[in-house]
């Protein structure tokens, strides 16, 4: 293991390992139903985090294709819980057939061996144009338009927006080997890292909310003191990155605002549903799209501006 | 040996498809049950027979039509020795060969039932009107112990006619258990099971 991961490594398990110090603390001086509540689920959470965090971990540092397939089973467990809660019809069967058997593999299998100029296209044009055809296939032709939108909507954010996380390890940047993995988790941490702070600075300080139409419990407090925070944090691990300190800021910072707008985004979506969260399968979080909501978001522009201004093809 | 193998892999394999959900609206418990559940696809039997706890899953056998499940080896096989399940033959019944007494015998041997008493899969909204035969076991077996099982997604899954399953996230509710009451008549005791099922639409676990 080289010296890099070692230290995020370590890094990681004095971060969780605090956290769950904290969280003990909390839950000892904890006093009221609503107090301990709020305890036990900061236990759930930080449980969790300890298994995604080691999971995550180790799979990046095993190698190019591993991260490439444990984002393209995110992306599934994301997708299938989208399809599950956005009201598809019966009739949409070989529409769905197509996203889940044909689409979402191959999707991935094109960033596994670098083919770009294929991925880069794969959904935003030819699924595009092959999801209108296979709902004409079905025959019936009530909510067309609405049918054919809730599919494409799912497919980008669900497939074409999580692949842009790993597609980071097609990158070529000046004497890194592409299949680096400290570009996936520089972004994975900080989206992340700033997921969470937003929530901590909140609970600690929130008063104004942001957004009570969308997401009552954001506040102005908890996103400027997230962001901020989580934005430091990345320009303090830009060792690992070929950024400056600077340059590191002003990426994690596009980084989290694009988190938060995903967040947002996905919970208008779900309002519009009729739903608090997307899944169960995390324990505390909800499902595996409560959790990558974020992410969804930033990974396209943070890919784009990275291949642009600092990759060498 | 095998056997048991491959049950474990079934019950993975429908977990992992189907997302299969267990929502127990009344925590489950032991003994011998009538699970209704209403009916949307070939899957429904095994996705409530891979959702029961592993002891409970042991005595359920789903009760399923011949003419689907007794036809070829590997259905065959699926249906006799995996899931044990009690077959019935649709197009011949009469008084001597009456459907019901295949399901009393399992019964009398405390093992439970797995029934869709919509009869046949449903393509619709809601459910059907109910076959008389769960009244005729209550009838019975007055003692016998009926839960509502409502499946939702499964015909997104598995629309009719179709044969590869989608791996939507479905979910089971299992709700309290219920028994037919003295001097119950057929319409009340099968509305009151329709019932048992549709509320679990809204009941919370």
């Amino acid at each position: 293991m080289d010296a890099h991961a070692l230290w995020v490594v370590k890094g990681l398990a004095g971060l969780l390992g605090t956290a769950t110090l904290l969280a003990a603390l909390v839950a000892w001086r904890a006093s009221t139903d609503a107090g301990r509540a709020t305890a036990e689920n900061l236990m759930a959470r930080i449980k969790a985090w300890w298994w995604m965090a080691a999971v995550f971990v180790a799979i990046i540092l095993t190698g190019p294709t591993a991260a490439v397939w444990l984002f393209a089973l995110m992306s599934f467990l994301a997708l299938r819980e989208f399809i599950t809660l956005t009201p598809t019809k019966v009739d949409d069967y070989f529409t769905l057939c197509l996203v889940f058997f044909v689409v979402l593999p191959l999707n991935f299998l094109l960033v596994s061996i670098n083919w770009y100029g294929t991925w880069v296209v794969l959904i935003p044009a030819f699924t595009f144009l092959l999801i209108p055809l296979t709902t004409l296939s079905s025959g019936k032709m009530g909510g067309f338009l609405a049918r054919v939108a809730k599919i494409q909507w799912a497919v980008m954010v669900c497939i074409y927006f999580v692949s842009h996380v790993p597609a980071l390890l097609m990158l070529r940047i000046g004497e890194a080997e592409p299949g680096d993995w400290r570009l996936v988790f520089f972004l994975v941490f900080v989206v992340q890292m700033s997921d969470i702070l937003q929530y901590v600075f909140g609970k600690l300080l929130g008063r104004r909310k942001i957004a009570p139409e969308v997401s009552p419990k954001k506040t102005w407090e908890g996103f400027i003191g997230g962001v901020l925070s989580a934005s430091l944090l990345g320009a303090g691990i830009h060792f690992l990155t070929p950024f400056s300190a600077t340059q590191a800021f002003g990426l994690a910072l596009v980084i989290c605002l694009m988190g938060f707008f995903g967040g947002l985004t996905l919970s208008a979506v779900k309002r519009d549903l009729g739903v608090k969260d997307w899944g169960t399968m995390l324990e505390g979080h909800g499902g595996m799209l409560d959790r990558i909501d974020s992410l969804c978001f930033a990974a396209p522009v943070f890919f784009h501006i990275v291949r642009y201004y600092f990759s060498d093809w | 040996m095998a056997d048991t193998l491959i049950r474990s892999l079934l019950v993975f394999f429908v977990r992992a498809v189907t997302g299969a959900r267990a929502r127990w609206v009344a925590p489950p418990s032991e003994g011998r049950k009538v699970y209704i559940a209403n009916h949307q696809s070939h899957l429904d039997a095994l996705a409530v027979w891979a959702a029961l706890p592993e002891r409970l899953r042991e005595r359920a056998r789903p009760v399923a039509a011949k003419d689907y499940w007794d036809c070829g080896p590997v259905r065959k096989h699926l249906a006799l020795r995996i899931l044990k399940a009690v077959l019935i033959d649709r197009t011949d019944v009469s008084r001597s060969h009456h459907p019901l007494d295949g399901l009393m015998e399992p019964l009398m041997q405390s093992d439970s039932l797995i029934i869709f008493p919509e009869g046949t899969r449903n393509s619709e909204e809601g459910l059907r009107p109910f076959k008389s035969g769960i009244f005729h076991l209550a009838k019975r077996m007055p003692e016998l112990e009926f839960v509502p099982v409502l499946l939702s997604n499964m015909n997104r899954v598995m629309p009719k006619g179709r044969h590869v399953p989608l791996p939507l996230i479905c979910t089971l509710s299992f709700g309290p258990s219920f028994r037919i009451s003295e001097g119950e008549d057929k319409l009340s005791f099968l509305s009151r099971a329709r019932q048992a099922i549709l509320d679990l639409e809204r009941a919370v676990a």
